[in-house]
C-alpha cells in the first residue's frame, strides 16, 4: 500500500516527496506533463531568505514586509514559520546543488523586489524557478521517486476520509484509480482563467482546487489575484520584477515616469492600467543598464522581448501590459496543511490557501513557500499517516469511467469550446481584473453560468482514445468553469478594496472585511460565508 | 500562409490566416478552429519549459520561439517513439539523465565564488527540451548513447564545487557516453538556450583522463602498424 500519492510535479510537489521519503515514506508522484515542464520552471526573480549578504537584513523584517504585503488577511503565525524556516530552504537547495548566483564575497547573491524592504531574493540570473526546479528533479532520479504523467480526474473521497485519486492515463485513454494512506495535492494555481492575458502557462487550470471542490472540501480567498505589472504587451510573456528591482524605469508614451517602480505589485498594475485606459501605452526601460549589464542580469527577458516582441531592450523599450500572474486564493488548510473538510488530504503551493500571501503575494515568496511548505507537508504527512490501510468502494471510478465514455458517445461538439475559453478569457480579464465592478463582474457570471448550463452541446471532437490533448483540453476547460465561477462570485461578495482585490465603487480597506471568503458545495450548489481574521 | 505538417508520417496542409506568428500560436489555431485532433506538446509559452520542441524544415526549434514561414514543413523530434502527430514520448530519452546519474553524489560544503557559478552558468539554463538529442547524429547508430542533454548536465555536476565525488559520474558516462560522441557539434547548432554540449563533452573526456580513462577508439585503432607500435 502506497503511504501518500502526490498531485502535482511542480517545486511543491517535488519538494514534499524528496521530504516524505526522508521520512522513510512511499510516495508516488504524479502529474499531467513532465515535471520539468511545471509552472515552475517560469520563475524569474529570486526566492526569498533574510540571510542579509547585500543589505541589512533580519527575519522580523521580512515577517513584517510579508505581513503588510497582505493587507491582514494572513495568519502571522504561517508567515513567521515560514520566514523563519527560509534559511534552511536556501541551504537545504544548495546541498541539493542549486546553482544561486554569488556576491564577490562568495555568498549567495540577492536582489531587490518590490514591496521588500531589504535586497532579500536569492537568485540564479532570471532563471531562478527553472534552476531550482531541475535540481530538485534530478535529486528526484537520484532518490529513485517514482513519478508517473495522469490526468487529475477526481479526488477518491468517502464520508469525508480522502483515500486517493482517480485519473485518465492520456497515453492508453484508461481510467486509473491510485489508492494511498495520504494524498498531497501541489498542482497549481487557476491563472489560466485569464487566458491569453496571464504570464501563466496553459495547464495552470487549478485541477486540484477544482478536485477538492468537488469532492466536498473547501476553498478561500479565489478572488485575490495578483496582476504582474510587466508582461509583453502582445504575448503576455513575464518580464521579471528584477528588471525595475535593479533599476528599470515604467513610462509613458511620452517617456515620463509615473509611479514609484518599486510599490507592490497591486499599486503598480493599477497605475499602469490608469495610464492606459487614459490612452497611453506603457513601457518598461532598462535601456539605461547597458548591453553587458542587462545580458548578465537578465539573459532571458533580453531574449523573450527580442523573440516576442520583436524588440532589442538594449537600444529600444519594451511595451508592456499588466496581466494575471498568481493566484492567491486556492484549497483551504489549516495550519498543518490539511484541507478543511478532507481527512488525509493536504495541499501546498499555489492550489492551496496557507494564509501566508493573503491580498497579495510579495515578490520572492512564492518560490519560499513551495521550498519551505513542500518539505514540512512531506514530513507532516509521513508522520501522520493513518494506521490502517484505506478499504474503498470503486464508486467515484465506476463514476468518472461513465462521465468520460459519455465524452466519446454522447457529447456533440456543436458548440466550440476553445472559442468560448478564448472570449471568456478576456471576460476574466476585463470584469475580474484590476479594476472590478459589480455590474461587470455579475456579466461574467451569467455568463460562465449560460456556458455551464450549454455543457452538454460541447465535449470533445476528437474520439481517439489514445494521446487524446482535445479531451484533456475539454476537461481543464470544465476547471476553468468551476473555479470562474468562484472567482467572480467571490470577488462580488468582497464590497471593498484590499490588496490586488480594487472595486472603484468601494476603494478603501473595511474592517467587517477583514475576513476570509470561504465556498464550498453542498449537492452541488455554491454556498459561501465569510470567516473573521483573528488577531493572535 | 501554408504550412506543412508531418502526422503520422503523412503530410498535411493547413491554410492560416496570419502575416506573421510564432508556430505555437499557429498550432494552436489548427486545434481551436481547423482540426481538434491535431496532437502536440506545450505549456509555457515563453520558451522555459521545453515541452514543444519540434523539427522545422529539418532543424530543431522551439515552437513557441519559432516565427513560422509559408512553406515550412513541421515534424516531430526524431529517436523518440512517436505517440501522435508532433507528440513524442520522453521518457526513454530521459532515462538518460539516470543512466549518467547527473546529480550531486557526495554534496559537500565549501566555498563557492561568483567565477566558479558562471563556469556552468549556461550549462545549468538546459530546459530539457530534448533538441539536442533529436539532432545528434550518433543515436540514429547507437539507440543506447547516453545523448548530449544528459552529458552537458553530467559535466555541470561535476563541475561544481560541492561535489566531492566527480568520479562516480565519470564512470557511468564511459560506456555509450563521452567517447561514443563524434565532435559535430548539430547539438549546439540547435539548443535554444544557446549551449554548447560538444564542448561540454570535450571537457569532460579531459576529466575523465585524469581518472585514467583514455579514447576506446583511438586505442582499437593500429594505424596500419598491424595493432600496437
Amino acid at each position: 500500500m502506497l503511504d501518500i500519492l502526490i498531485i502535482g510535479t511542480g517545486g511543491a510537489g517535488l519538494s514534499a516527496a524528496l521530504s516524505a521519503k526522508e521520512q522513510g515514506s512511499t510516495v508516488l508522484v504524479v502529474g499531467k506533463s513532465h515535471p520539468t515542464t511545471s509552472q515552475t520552471a517560469m520563475a524569474q526573480g529570486g526566492i526569498n531568505a533574510a540571510l542579509g549578504n547585500v543589505t541589512p537584513d533580519s527575519i522580523q523584517s521580512h515577517i513584517a514586509d510579508t505581513i503588510q504585503s497582505a493587507h491582514g488577511l494572513c495568519d502571522e503565525n504561517m508567515v513567521k514559520q515560514m520566514c523563519e524556516d527560509a534559511t534552511h530552504s536556501i541551504k537545504w537547495l544548495e546541498e541539493l546543488g542549486v546553482p544561486f548566483d554569488r556576491t564577490p564575497n562568495a555568498t549567495v547573491a540577492q536582489r531587490q523586489l518590490g514591496g521588500a524592504s531589504s535586497k532579500r531574493a536569492c537568485y540564479a540570473q532570471d532563471y531562478t524557478g527553472l534552476k531550482i526546479l531541475h535540481t530538485l528533479y534530478d535529486n528526484c532520479l537520484k532518490e529513485a521517486i517514482e513519478i508517473k504523467e495522469l490526468f487529475l480526474l477526481n479526488l477518491v473521497v468517502e464520508d469525508g476520509v480522502t483515500k486517493g485519486a482517480v485519473f485518465l492515463d492520456t497515453s492508453t485513454g484508461e481510467i486509473k484509480q491510485i489508492i494511498a494512506k495520504s494524498v498531497i495535492i501541489a498542482t497549481g494555481g487557476y491563472g489560466a482563467i485569464y487566458k491569453n492575458y496571464t504570464t501563466n502557462a496553459d495547464a495552470s487550470t487549478g485541477d486540484g482546487i477544482a478536485s477538492v471542490l468537488r469532492a466536498g472540501g473547501r476553498v478561500s480567498d479565489m478572488e485575490f489575484v495578483q496582476f504582474h505589472p510587466t508582461a509583453l504587451r502582445h504575448s503576455s510573456i513575464l518580464i521579471s520584477e528584477s528588471a525595475r528591482g535593479e533599476g528599470g524605469y515604467l513610462v509613458n508614451s511620452k517617456e515620463e515616469r509615473f509611479v514609484d517602480e518599486l510599490l507592490p505589485r497591486d499599486v503598480v498594475a493599477r497605475a499602469i492600467a490608469s495610464q492606459i485606459s487614459q490612452g497611453e501605452d506603457v513601457f518598461l526601460d532598462v535601456r539605461h543598464f547597458g548591453e553587458e549589464k542587462l545580458l548578465s542580469l537578465m539573459p532571458q527577458e533580453v531574449h523573450l522581448a527580442k523573440t516576442h516582441e520583436g524588440i532589442d531592450p538594449v537600444t529600444e523599450l519594451i511595451p508592456i501590459k499588466p496581466v494575471a500572474h498568481y493566484t492567491m486564493g486556492g484549497i483551504d488548510v489549516n495550519r498543518t496543511l490539511e484541507v478543511n473538510g478532507l481527512k488525509n488530504c493536504y495541499a501546498v503551493g499555489e492550489c492551496s490557501n496557507a494564509k501566508i500571501h493573503g491580498a497579495n503575494r510579495l515578490g520572492g515568496n512564492s518560490l519560499l513557500e513551495i521550498i519551505s511548505l513542500g518539505r514540512q507537508v512531506g514530513k507532516i504527512a509521513s508522520q501522520n499517516l493513518p494506521k490502517e490501510e484505506p478499504k474503498i468502494r470503486d464508486t467515484q471510478l465506476q463514476k468518472d469511467k461513465e462521465f468520460i465514455e459519455s465524452l466519446f458517445e454522447e457529447y456533440p461538439f456543436e458548440q466550440n469550446f476553445y472559442q468560448l475559453e478564448n472570449n471568456l478569457g478576456e471576460k476574466f480579464y476585463k470584469y475580474a481584473g484590476i479594476t472590478r465592478d459589480n455590474n461587470q463582474l455579475n456579466n461574467l457570471l451569467n455568463k460562465i453560468r449560460v456556458i455551464k448550463a450549454d455543457i452538454d452541446n460541447m465535449g470533445i471532437k476528437d474520439k481517439s482514445r489514445v494521446h487524446n490533448t482535445n479531451l484533456v483540453d475539454f476537461l481543464q476547460f470544465l476547471n476553468i468553469l468551476d473555479i470562474g465561477e468562484i472567482v467572480a462570485e467571490s470577488a462580488i461578495i468582497r464590497d471593498e478594496s484590499r490588496g490586488a482585490h480594487y472595486k472603484e465603487a468601494f476603494p478603501k480597506e473595511e474592517s467587517g472585511y477583514l475576513a476570509h471568503s470561504l465556498f464550498w458545495l453542498e449537492e452541488g450548489a455554491i454556498q459561501n460565508r465569510f470567516e473573521k481574521v483573528v488577531k493572535q | 500562409m501554408k504550412i506543412t505538417i508531418r502526422r503520422n508520417q503523412k503530410p498535411v496542409e493547413y491554410k492560416l490566416p496570419f502575416k506573421s506568428t510564432t508556430l505555437l500560436k499557429a498550432l494552436y489555431h489548427i486545434k481551436s478552429y481547423q482540426d481538434a485532433t491535431l496532437t502536440f506538446d506545450s505549456n509555457c509559452r515563453s520558451g522555459v519549459c521545453g515541452a514543444c520542441a519540434v523539427r522545422v524544415n529539418g532543424k530543431e526549434v522551439l515552437a513557441c520561439a519559432y516565427p513560422i514561414e509559408s512553406g515550412d514543413i513541421i515534424e516531430p523530434l526524431r529517436y523518440h517513439p512517436l505517440q501522435r502527430d508532433l507528440k513524442v514520448d520522453k521518457t526513454q530519452a530521459i532515462k538518460t539523465l539516470k543512466t549518467s546519474t547527473a546529480w550531486l553524489h557526495q554534496s559537500q560544503e565549501t566555498t563557492i565564488s561568483s567565477e566558479q557559478v558562471k563556469l556552468t552558468e549556461k550549462q545549468s539554463d538546459c530546459i530539457l527540451c530534448h533538441s539536442c538529442y533529436s539532432a545528434c547524429p550518433v543515436l540514429e547508430v547507437n539507440p543506447n548513447f547516453i545523448g548530449p542533454f544528459a552529458l552537458t548536465r553530467a559535466y555541470r555536476y561535476t563541475s561544481d564545487p560541492r561535489e566531492a565525488d566527480i568520479k562516480t559520474t565519470i564512470d557511468n558516462i564511459q560506456t555509450n557516453g563521452i567517447w561514443d560522441c563524434t565532435l559535430c557539434g548539430e547539438c549546439t547548432e540547435v539548443c535554444p538556450q544557446g549551449i554548447d554540449p560538444k564542448m561540454d563533452i570535450t571537457m569532460l573526456r579531459s576529466t575523465a583522463s585524469q581518472f585514467g580513462y583514455s579514447d576506446p577508439n583511438f586505442q582499437a585503432m593500429d594505424f596500419g602498424f598491424g595493432g600496437g607500435f
